[in-house]
């Protein structure tokens, strides 16, 4: 018998079997004595065998809820009212030992980052053993099982992955040895807490793929938890969005995020790009202000100081649940009224990309030595940088992406033969032997703005020194310079007074592009610069970007590991592998295809919130070091398409598929267009090449 | 590994080599006639001249340090002017060395198990009264000049109780319990000055250990506290402590003067302190040069006990793991 319970706070359809039943769970943190409210009456279940996800920004109690799940609170935690269910058993009042028990046989959890999420100093072969022996295997059974685990998260090699410390694996082959600990007791609940939030896309991808093969083999019931709604998106049956410590819209993944009905939802939608949108179509809709502190009373709708609709009847009653369609509610008193929340801004004025070289790279190699062996880095590459325009890099972690944009500001030294020109005229290989113009016009915006500012100066501090060491300005007049600068980027004069520790995520990387701009650059370097920032702070930055190449005629090299990011920003995209550029195309010619396989690979990776079914191209094994390139095409060793007794011995040279469109491949635009067969076999994943 | 210690002993030979260069210069360079200085202003003629003549002060530099090169390698550092005159110098410093790693023994006996036990429950019950009491208790006795807690330790417990002796010297032929009890009062100084410092680094530690995603994997997995700590958090944990008590090791073989001379403690930092006292140069040197090479090699120690602990420390020191 079912019955279906609708409380104030949500739907738990039966309490009993489900996986997980999070029942009205308030829960707060004491912050310096006080208890402050964290979690405010969060209901939800996730039935057996079922895959459940949770998005919302960070901060808003995803974490805390995965961790109530297995009544692993910090020591300042306290459950305040609400149940926690798993399969009948109450968690909220079990003794320590039934907790260890449960946790032991019947749940597991993974995290965020799995390099944090083994012992670095035991060996993998005792960690996976581990598991086994908390459920009573002896220790010669509990290595067998170990094995056989590591086999089947698809790992070629378990005996020599055993053997190895965690420092000797990537963290893709990481994250499958510690799921391969998680399942070691078929758990009923897996929780997973961002799993693949640190990884590159396509170890992502690979990550996701195991967990989704492995889910048909197990009993498991998942609660995955992402801020990537692409990923919840292929992964997940239904969704839950929160937002403030509570869920907000509940419903199948297809009626969530093709049916918004909560304006939160809608507006983290709408700050991604998606469906290949472009800068050049309409802005992206950042969601102004920011999520409450922790502990701020909220007594009606949670949401209501950053919705665009709401009204009086918002700001005094509780909004109640509305049912939409068949198991997808809200929580919103007006679910019908969403067409009125404003559109982004199209974009009026497209400012065609100038057609001058502003600066160029030329030949540029980097080769750097270590311990007496040459490390090419970057080996001979050709790029250049119009005026307005916006060149995006993509390639794995590891591909020289980085390198190439401190080669080009001049952090380290291209080697001989190359050069880096600005509008025509060679530039000095390193920052410090550049003339002033040069310094000026090249400038970076980092990941994390946190390294980037000096954190004892105020934001007018580090405004003017920078206008002073770019421009010679000094003075009134560089303060007064520094105000505008602040003013286009959005801050406020009050930002001006405060140091880098008193803003957020977001406005520190205000400030640090408003530095990067201090002296009205030619070319901004961004690397990765809203990786660490929420899909609806990213907008904001990514908006920011776009006005001020339209209003300067600011070329950037942006680089992501965010294809739908670069797509929405890039004119022209590169893809790095090995230190080499495989393929270069206007975004068009990139995303329609034929690609190099490379990039074939990379694109097919992106898990998107549009949840088009794509056929992956997996990308096992890991990039190969540059110290050590593999021969003939850098590629061969992991290319599916890959020509026996032609592409391990002979180089590829750089040719065009159409004007403007060139790739590293032998391959033609025939033999390029043809789909290929993936085998099961390339899908395992390998380690390395055994240490030196 | 064993090429990492043998780079790390030619790095000590070399260092030794450094002090050795100082020592040799050290009353040569100053203005002012060596032996004079180091006999003292009102020393006989013949007294100058038996220190000229032993240390070899009228020979030229170069010699000078060979001679003392020669005298580590034999250990030989010829014989006492004044601390025990006529007595090699060399018996002296062994016997205060023995001295010294009796009573370092004790106190790291009592001193190390207490204070990473205090470590370890503080960062377990981090922020929590019995935290604070441990943090703020260790940071009050650290905060107390060592001679001083010797001093308190006597006036409170040796003169009222008859089992504390004031003296940490037992009679010769003493059983070893006998020489224990006389030393356990220098032991509880010890532990009243580094209690609270060994104490908050293994708290610290032990936090960033406790708050890792691995132990959350352990505690998740269903470990109890105690595997957790044994299996998961202790090797990661006391890492930075070790590394600590290897460069306070030579300290407390050198530097305890002032705890060796309130318990009047045959020790090495005694020894030096009154060959100072006394200029009596050739015993001098030998024990800053013992000190220098304890230093060395409780560093060297504990950098080992550290690849131990961690893998990666392993690459570091050359081998592959
Ligand atoms: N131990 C803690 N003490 C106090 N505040 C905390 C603690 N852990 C998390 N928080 C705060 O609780 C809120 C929710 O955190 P979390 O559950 O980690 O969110 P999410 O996973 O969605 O990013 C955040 O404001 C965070 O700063
Ligand atoms: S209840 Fe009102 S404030 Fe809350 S989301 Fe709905 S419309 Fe916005
Ligand atoms: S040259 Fe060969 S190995 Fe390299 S990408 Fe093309 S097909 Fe693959
Ligand atoms: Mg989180």
């Amino acid at each position: 018998m079912t019955t279906t319970e609708i409380t104030d706070d949500g739907i738990v359809s039966d309490p009993d079997t489900a996986a997980l039943a999070i029942e009205d769970l308030e829960l707060s943190y004491v912050v310096r004595g006080t208890p402050r409210a964290v979690l405010r009456g969060v209901t939800f279940e996730v039935r057996p065998g079922e895959a459940y996800g949770l998005v919302g920004e960070s901060g808003c109690g995803k974490s805390t809820t995965a961790y109530a799940a297995l009544r692993y609170l910090p020591s300042n935690g306290q459950i305040d009212g609400g149940r926690v269910t798993s399969s009948g058993q109450e968690l909220t009042s079990m003794s320590a030992k039934e907790l260890r028990e449960f946790r032991a046989r019947q749940a597991s959890m993974v995290f965020q980052d799995p390099v944090q999420a083994v012992n670095p100093v035991l060996k993998i072969g005792r960690q996976v053993a581990e598991a086994f022996e908390v459920m009573g295997q002896s220790k010669s059974e509990a290595k067998k099982s170990a094995l056989a685990a590591l086999h089947r998260v698809r790992i070629a090699s378990p005996e020599s992955v055993m053997d190895r410390y965690p420092y000797q694996l990537s963290g893709g082959m990481l994250q499958r040895v510690v799921i391969a600990m998680a399942l070691a007791c078929d758990p009923k609940l897996l929780v997973l807490d961002e799993p693949t939030t640190g990884l590159d896309a396509t170890v992502e991808a690979e990550v996701l793929d195991l967990v989704r093969d492995l889910r048909s083999e197990l009993n498991s019931a998942i609660l995955l938890i992402a801020h990537n709604l692409g990923v919840i998106r292929t992964m997940c049956d239904r969704v839950g969005v929160m937002y403030a410590g509570r869920v907000v819209e509940e419903g199948t993944v297809e009626e969530v995020f093709d049916n918004p009905s909560h304006p939160y939802t809608v507006g983290l939608l709408n700050s991604i790009p998606r469906q290949g949108l472009r800068k050049t179509d309409r802005e992206l809709f950042a969601i102004p202000g920011n999520l409450p502190q922790i502990g701020e009373p909220l007594p009606t709708c949670v949401y209501v100081d950053r919705c665009p609709i709401a009204n009086d009847t918002c700001r005094t009653e509780v909004p109640p649940i509305v049912d939409r369609s068949e198991g997808h509610w809200t929580r919103c008193h007006f679910p019908d009224r969403l067409d009125e929340i404003p559109e982004p801004e199209e974009v009026s004025e497209v400012v065609a990309v100038g057609s001058e070289e502003v600066v160029g790279v030329h030949g540029v190699s980097k080769t750097f030595r270590q311990r007496g062996h040459d490390i090419p880095a970057l080996v001979s590459v050709d790029l250049g940088f119009a005026e307005g325009e916006t060149l995006g890099l993509v390639g794995e972690s590891g591909s020289g992406k980085s390198t190439l944009a401190k080669t080009m500001l001049g952090v380290y030294e291209a080697d001989e033969g190359g050069e880096i020109t600005l509008r025509g005229r060679p530039m000095a290989g390193k920052a410090t032997k550049r003339v002033e113009e040069s310094i000026r016009s090249l400038q970076m915006v980092f990941q994390n703005p946190d390294s980037a500012l000096n954190r004892a100066w105020t934001v007018r501090r580090i405004l003017t020194r920078s206008i002073t060491r770019l421009t010679g300005m000094k003075g009134d007049e560089a303060d007064k310079r520094a105000v505008e600068v602040a003013e286009a980027m959005r801050l406020s004069p009050r930002h001006l007074d405060m140091r880098p520790r008193q803003l957020s995520g977001g406005l520190k990387q205000r400030v640090a592009i408003a530095r990067a701009f201090a002296g009205d650059p030619n070319v901004v370097v961004c690397d990765e610069p809203t990786s660490a920032l929420d899909v609806s702070v990213q907008a904001a930055i990514l908006n920011l970007l776009a006005s001020l190449q339209r209003d300067d005629r600011t070329s950037y090299l942006f680089i992501s590991h965010d294809i739908s990011v670069v797509r929405y920003l890039a004119d022209r995209i590169a893809v790095m592998y090995v230190g080499r550029i495989m393929e270069l195309g206007s975004t068009e010619q990139i995303f329609e295809g034929p690609n190099h396989p490379y990039t074939e690979a990379l694109l097919s990776a992106v898990p998107s919130v549009d949840g088009q079914a794509e056929n992956r191209i997996p990308l096992t094994g890991e990039i190969p070091s540059p110290a050590n390139p593999p021969s003939g095409c850098v590629f061969h060793t992991r290319c599916h398409r890959f020509i026996e007794g032609l592409c391990e011995v002979t180089e590829p040279e750089m040719h065009e598929l159409s004007p403007g469109h060139t790739i590293k491949c032998h391959l033609t635009v025939e033999q390029l267009s043809q789909p290929v067969e993936i085998t099961e076999k390339d899908r395992m994943a390998d380690v390395a090449e055994p240490l030196e | 590994m064993l090429k990492f210690i043998a780079r790390r002993l030619v790095l000590g030979l070399i260092t030794l080599a450094i002090l050795l260069v100082i020592i040799t210069l050290i009353p040569n360079i100053a203005p002012g006639d060596p032996a004079r200085k180091i006999a003292g202003g009102t020393a006989t003629p013949e007294r100058l001249a038996q220190v000229n003549e032993s240390l070899g002060l009228r020979d030229p530099v170069s010699t000078q340090l060979t001679n003392l090169g020669q005298s580590v390698f034999t250990l030989d550092f010829g014989e006492s002017f004044s601390v025990a005159a006529g007595q090699p110098v060399m018996d002296l410093v062994f016997t205060a060395l023995g001295n010294s790693a009796k009573l370092v023994a004790l106190s790291l006996i009592i001193m190390v198990p207490l204070a990473i036990l205090g470590g370890l429950v503080a960062a377990y019950k981090k922020d929590t009264w019995i935290d604070r009491t441990i943090v703020n208790t260790g940071l009050a006795f650290s905060s107390i000049p060592d001679f001083v807690a010797g001093v308190f330790l006597l006036a409170f417990l040796a003169v009222p109780f008859e089992f504390f002796k004031v003296q940490a010297n037992a009679p010769p032929g003493s059983s070893i319990l006998v020489q224990i009890q006389h030393l356990l009062l220098p032991a509880i100084a010890v532990l009243m000055v580094y209690f609270g410092y060994i104490a908050r680094i293994t708290r610290a530690g032990t936090i960033t250990s406790l708050d890792a995603d691995y132990t959350r994997t352990a505690f998740m997995r269903g470990l109890t506290t105690r595997e957790v700590f044994r299996k998961h958090v202790a090797r990661n944990a006391l890492q930075p402590t070790v590394a600590v008590l290897g460069t306070q090791l030579g300290y407390l073989f050198g530097g305890m003067v002032a705890l060796e001379i309130v318990f009047q403690y045959p020790g090495l930092g005694n020894l030096i302190i009154r060959a100072v006292d006394r200029a009596d140069y050739p015993v001098l040197r030998a024990g800053v040069l013992t000190v220098a090479i304890i230093y060395m090699l409780a560093t060297l120690a504990a950098d080992l006990l550290i690849a131990w602990m961690n893998p990666r420390a392993r690459l570091n020191i050359g081998e592959d793991a």
